[in-house]
Order: structure tokens, then sequence, then C-alpha cells
């Protein structure tokens, strides 16, 4: 597309030589990628891509949105570059309507990361290793702060691998169940020293736990903010007492704190709160009484007579530009690393179905009439290459490990792609063939991009000629 | 923004008051504006008004007919009356039809309707015994001997786990059909089928829920007006006569589930959740949900207490 938009004279001129940096190079690193070679290497149809690539250029405001299938890959910072390298050349960034919007999968990972729950990031997205940041919130705090970034959830695994992480405190995930490559995280879980597990159910890694802590629900059993995919902080209220002895999360950790020494005394929700705001710019003008009265605000709010910031980078537009200018940052296609041969021949991709949700702890909970179970999803076509009927069951198939599930046909996806979800692991454990490869920016595993082969099971005097078991292959080829 | 500030005002004459509304305001606003009580049925403040019931109609000079308040745009120089004799007696009129006709007894603004106007749908008979609608021949819809009001009664649909449809409290305001359609889901499972007194609203040719095209969102309950769209949980409790809505809580937290938060407004009753809904004026769904946010809490209430076991 960029490229497209280069040829056809679409780029926004103005805009680049005002606010942006590396432009002549991005126009170098793209000129091989033509329509034709986008076309012979992803199948979509190059008049789509030219279509496409026009209506976003000529268009008066234009918002880029993407889900996992952009970040789900090795290479997933470079596929979100090669996005905001197209904002870059169209000036679709900074302005009311404009922009790049990663759509976020769950109700608070927006507002997570803007805690600190990040490697390399206190709240606010101050930079755990800029010394002037760190002393302000150790003189808050009154403790020193290591100076270093840390692990992010891949690297993690990779500690456990090299025996330097040995204990493990999960707070409301379910990491034997949601990783790529299921049997490889579980071998490293079970050979943590201690684990211990603070959830709401006793999740399929909260059974392997030492110590479990029963938490209350955050959004409907506790007082707090969330954060959504617009930057909206918004509350959180307690509509129904906790069930047993569950309690909410800040109860649970200051009396571990205590336990540990330290008496941080038994702080309200609001209260944690006003510290965010006393250490995090960006949350200081968001008191519990304006989320009330504005249904939310979304940050940057500097102050109690900020509006909030429906748009960000807006600074590009000023003469001259306020701050740095924007970089081009070209990438290269680089495909999926589990690659297609002639053994494993069928892409397959992962992602969600309406009515459920991640590995189903949450919206298991619920009879939903939409729920048909896990099912192998292919193209008709497909199902007429390998002569599979909807309903039959086929083994599938990786480098890694191979399950059994039945088929279903979806016309909606192309010869040579297959879907599943990650919904049913305790029936259908999709994780035992996705690939732990991580792109080396993000941490994020390939979760979108598995080779896979299928064969039909042979029913034998009407069983099936092998249990509807995960099986594991005798020999592990790497 | 800078378009907001170039909006035209115009001036028309309400009840015999001058008042001056921005251009694009309707008379209902216009109304509502000036603190007149105008009874609705049919409009909802996040769907496009598709003025079927007729409650809200004014008396336009000029016109011919009475006009719904609830679409038709503020001109300047126009006249209006919102209770004269000919808009009271109109109002009455189509109460009395859907009073006599419908169960109500679930849609708490209609009684209060019928008292402001004077309605006595009781007048027309008391209501006939129903039965199944669905499949009845087209056009073989028999006049009433005079001695009942015709009405729509018909058995519940309970086609799955998750909401019910009591389509004997159905006015046919269009509004669920709307929010199935183009106003919030654009999923086109219900329409109106069938004319006149036949007309019902109805999945393609009249399969059960899980067989059409629904994906349970449940933004068709969020705007029905009169009860006749229900949570299992709701109807499950009435049918018990555990319903108490003098003993809920309404609470608004964010949905546990995408990025997206929308705003829930959770129904409390004995520390269960017994029902959602979602405000109407609120920036991120305007109301609307999905099935994970309208139905998906049911996990919080599937954990057993160790010491109650």
């Amino acid at each position: 597309m960029g490229r497209e938009i280069i040829a056809a004279g679409l780029v926004n001129d103005t805009f680049i030589a005002q606010a942006t940096d590396g432009f002549e190079e991005y126009r170098l690193a793209v000129e091989p990628y033509t329509l034709d070679y986008a076309e012979r290497e992803t199948g979509v149809p190059a008049a789509l891509i030219r279509e496409v690539a026009h209506a976003y250029a000529d268009a008066d405001r234009a918002m880029i949105c993407w889900t996992l299938g952009i970040t789900e890959h090795h290479n997933a910072v470079d596929n979100v570059l090669a996005l905001i390298n197209l904002s870059l050349l169209t000036g679709h960034v900074g302005r009311y309507g404009s922009g790049l919007n990663p759509l976020r999968g769950q109700n608070n990972v927006q507002g997570g990361g803007d805690m600190g729950a990040l490697p390399d990031r206190l709240p606010g997205f101050q930079q755990v290793e800029d010394d002037a940041l760190r002393a302000k919130f150790e003189e808050v705090w009154g403790k020193k702060i290591p100076p270093k970034r840390g692990w992010h959830l891949s690297g993690m695994f990779e500690a456990m691998e090299r025996g330097e992480l040995t204990t493990l405190y999960i707070i409301g995930e379910n990491p034997a169940q949601s990783e790529a490559d299921a049997a490889h995280a579980l071998h490293l879980l079970k050979g943590l020293e201690h684990l211990v597990v603070q959830d709401i159910f006793l999740t399929a890694t909260a059974e392997m736990a030492d110590v479990v802590l029963p938490a209350a629900a955050g959004w409907c059993e506790a007082e707090g903010t969330v954060t959504n995919s617009e930057r909206r902080v918004q509350r959180v209220r307690k509509a129904l007492n906790p069930p047993g002895q569950a309690r909410d999360d800040t109860t649970i950790i200051c009396d571990l704190a205590r336990q540990l020494g330290y008496d941080w005394g038994h702080p309200t929700a609001e209260d944690v709160w006003n510290e965010v705001r006393r250490l995090s710019a960006n949350h200081a003008g968001m008191s519990y009484r304006r989320l009330e009265e504005l249904g939310g605000i979304q940050w940057p709010c500097y102050d109690e007579h900020h509006a909030g910031s429906p748009f960000l980078h807006g600074r590009l537009w000023e003469e001259p530009v306020r701050g740095p200018r924007a970089p081009f940052l070209a990438v290269e296609h680089d495909p999926p690393v589990d690659r297609l041969d002639g053994v494993y021949p069928i892409r397959l991709t992962t992602g969600r179905r309406l009515d459920s949700y991640n590995t189903g702890v949450q919206s298991g909970g619920y009879r939903s009439p939409l729920r048909r179970g896990e099912t192998l999803d292919l193209s008709p076509e497909d199902g007429g290459r390998y002569s599979i009927n909807e309903g039959e069951h086929v083994r599938i198939s990786s480098r890694r490990g191979s399950i059994v599930a039945p088929v279903r046909y979806d016309s909606s996806l192309r010869p040579g792609l297959a879907f599943m979800t990650l919904h049913f692991p305790d029936e259908v454990d999709t994780n035992q063939l996705t690939i732990d490869a991580t792109d080396p920016k993000s941490g994020t595993a390939e979760f979108k991009a598995t080779a896979i082969r299928i064969e039909k099971i042979e029913p034998i005097g009407g069983h099936l000629a092998a249990p509807l078991k995960d099986v594991r292959p005798a020999e592990q080829p790497d | 923004m800078t378009e907001a500030s170039a909006v035209r005002f115009i001036e028309l004459t309400i009840d015999g008051q001058s008042v001056r509304v921005p251009e694009g305001t309707t008379l209902l606003e216009a109304c509502r504006g000036q603190g007149i009580a105008t009874p609705t049925l049919c409009y909802l403040e996040n769907l496009t008004p598709v003025n079927v019931c007729r409650v809200c109609v004014v008396e336009l000079e000029g016109s011919r007919t009475l006009v719904p308040a609830c679409s038709r745009r503020a001109e300047t120089g126009m006249v209006v009356h919102t209770d004269s004799d000919r808009v009271r007696l109109s109002r009455r009129m189509v109460l009395e039809f859907l009073a006599s006709s419908v169960d109500l007894s679930l849609a708490p603004a209609v009684g209060e309707y019928l008292r402001r106007y004077n309605a006595h749908p009781e007048r027309l008979g008391p209501p006939a015994a129903g039965s199944e609608r669905d499949f009845r021949p087209v056009g073989h819809h028999h006049q009433p001997d005079g001695t009942t009001a015709e009405t729509v009664a018909q058995p519940v649909k309970v086609d799955n786990e998750l909401y019910i449809r009591d389509y004997s409290r159905c006015i046919l305001c269009y509004k669920c059909v709307e929010a199935c359609g183009v106003d919030a889901q654009n999923t086109f499972a219900i329409a109106v089928a069938g004319r006149g007194f036949d007309a019902r609203i109805s999945t393609e040719f009249a399969v059960p829920l899980p067989e059409s095209a629904c994906v349970y969102c449940g933004n068709c309950i969020g705007v029905c007006p009169t009860g006749a769209l229900m949570f299992s949980s709701e109807y499950e409790l009435r049918q018990t006569g555990a319903w108490d809505e003098a003993k809920q809580a309404q609470t608004d937290t964010i949905c546990p589930y995408c990025g997206v938060g929308c705003t829930l407004t959770l129904h409390v009753q004995d520390n269960q959740i017994v029902k959602v809904t979602s405000p109407l004026d609120h920036d991120v769904g305007h109301g609307h949900l999905c099935v994970k946010g309208r139905f998906g809490w049911q996990f919080v209430q599937n954990r057993t207490d160790p010491a109650k076991e």
C-alpha cells in the first residue's frame, strides 16, 4: 500500500516535509513491493490492494484499527511500524477522526500498561531506567527501585528455562492454558520451586500452585478503574459481595506486604488512584469525582480543568513541530517462522468467536446458544480437496503437537487457511499446535501462524481409530 | 466542532410560547426543552425515529394531519399545539387501541398516559383469548363480534437460554427491529411480518431464535418498552414470584471482557445479578452491548463458597 500511495502521487507532501524524517529511505525500501509482488505473496488481488490504498490516502480522515492479527507474530513490532508508516505517508495521524488504534483485547490491558505492568515502565509509562523518573517514585515510596528493566512474559518463560526464575506470583492469568506451545509452558511451570496464584477461579494454573489466594472479581466485587482502547479511564464499582474468603486484590497485596514487614495501612481504591495521580502527569486531573461526572476521561489529563485527550500526536501538525519529528522506519517482509512445506501444507490462524473469550474461564460460565464447541474451520474448497465432510473428526498436527477436532466449513476462509480458537482448552488444546516463536521487541508469540497438516480419522466399527484426547507425537521434530 | 458553532437557530410557537431552538431540533426535543410532557412509546434517544406508535402526535397549524413530534423537525414559523382537543382525542384513541389489545402491565409509563388522557381501553370489551399467531394464513384475520376486544395474546416463546419473547406484550413499536438492524447491531435477525392486525415481529419464516441470524446481543431487550423481550433470569424469577424490584440495586461498572469498555448497569437482587442494562447517554456504547457484556456475567455467580458446600 505504501509503495502504491507513493507511486500514485497520493502522499501528503506538506505533512511529510513538516513533521517526519526518513521518507527517502522509506521510499527506496518499499520500491520493490509492487502490487503484483504483494498479490503473489499474500494472495490478496492487486486491484483490491490498490483500491484500499487509494481509499485510505484520498480520505479526509482515516483511521487504522487493528487487533492481534497484526501483533501476534514473530515480527509484531515491524507490522505495527508498517502501519505507522502508512499514517505518516498520508498525514492520517494527530487529528480528530484519524490515527492509529490498536483495539485492546481485554477491558484493562491498556490500564495494566499505563499502571506500569510492563518490564521497563513505572506508572504513567515512565521509564524505570531513567534515574530522575525513578527518583520521583523512590521519594514517594521511600524505597529504592531496581534500576534495570525486568522480563516480559516470554522473557520470564525463557528465564524459567535457564533456571533464573524459580518463583512466580501470578494474578489473574492462566498461562498453563494460554501460552503458545502449551506442553512446553506447562513443563516450565511444573519446574518452579514456588508458585502463587491469585485468581477468582481455580484455573488450570491455580491447580498447579503451592498457594492460591482467592480474589474478588475486579469488575463487580471491588472498586477501582479500568482503561479502554481509547485511553479512557472509567470506574468499576462493587455491585456484589465476593463469595467465601475471596478478597479484593488491594487487600490481599497489602496483607502480603504486612507479612513481609511493610505496613501500607488499609488504602481504598481511591487512595491508590490518588497516588497514581500524584506520580503520573497523564492522570493528574482524573479525580474520582470527575471520572464519575464525565463518564470517564481519556489520558493525558494534566489537571482538574483539563477535558482529557480524544486523540494524541496533535503536536505533529503544529508549525514548527513541537518535539521530535516522527520517523519513517522501513521494514521488510518476513514470513512466519513456522514454514509451510509438503508435510505441513496448511496455515492455521487462531482467534476468538463472538460469544467466547480467551481460554473460556469467564465465557464458559454462561449458556450461549451460539456455542458449538471447538472446530477446525476450513474453506469448503479444502474440505473437498481432503474429502472431509463437516462434522467429521480430523487429526491436526503441527511440528510441536497433535490434537483431534471436528471440521466445520467456513466460506469466509480462503483455501489453504484454517482457523481455530483457544476457548475450549480442556476439550481441544489448540496451543499444543502453536509456536512460541516470539517477537524480540514485544515478546509476543506467533499465535497467528502455525503450519499444520490434517488427516482424516477413519472410523473402525463405528468408533474413531484414535481417542479424542490430545496426543503428542512420539518424536518431537524441532 | 467548528460546524457546531455555525448552527442556525429557528423560531417557532409551541402552545402560544415563542421558542428558539437550533436547526435540526425535533418538535419532541423542543417540547421537552419547554418542559411540555409528551408521551412516547416507539421513540428512544439512541434509535432513529420510525414514528409508528403515533402517541406523540401534535397539531401543526396548516397541516391536514397531526404530525409525530418525535421525527418532525422544527421549522421557522411553525405554530404547534400539544394539548388541543384533537391531540388529546388522538392520543386517547391510540392508547385505548394499544391497551385493549396488548398486555401492557409491564409498561409502567402507559398507566400514567392512560390516566393523563382519560383513556378507558376496557370500554372496547373484555380481552379475547389468544392463540398462536405466527402461522395464520395471510388475510384470514376475522373481525371480532364486538363482545370482546381482539388481542395479540399468544404463547410466550422460550427457545433459548438467554432471553424470552412474550409477544402478547408487543405494541409493534419497531424498536427491536431498529436495534437489530442499522441503528445498532446490523444483524437483521427480526422484522415485522404480516399486515394489519396480523402484523408481528418475526424471525425469517418464524424459526426459533437458535436457527435464526440472532447473535444474542440483547440490544432488542435494552430498547423494548413493554417487557415483551426479557432476560430469562428475569422471566424465571417473575414466574416464581421472586422478582422484586424494591430489593434490587443498580450499579454501573465496566464490562469485564474486551477493550471497548462498555458501561454495564448491573441489576442485583439478593447478591445475584438478575439482568444487565447500559446507559443510553454514554459515549462508548450508547446503551448497546454484545452477547458477552449482556449475558456473559454468570461466571462470577458460578463460584461456590467452600464454607457452604
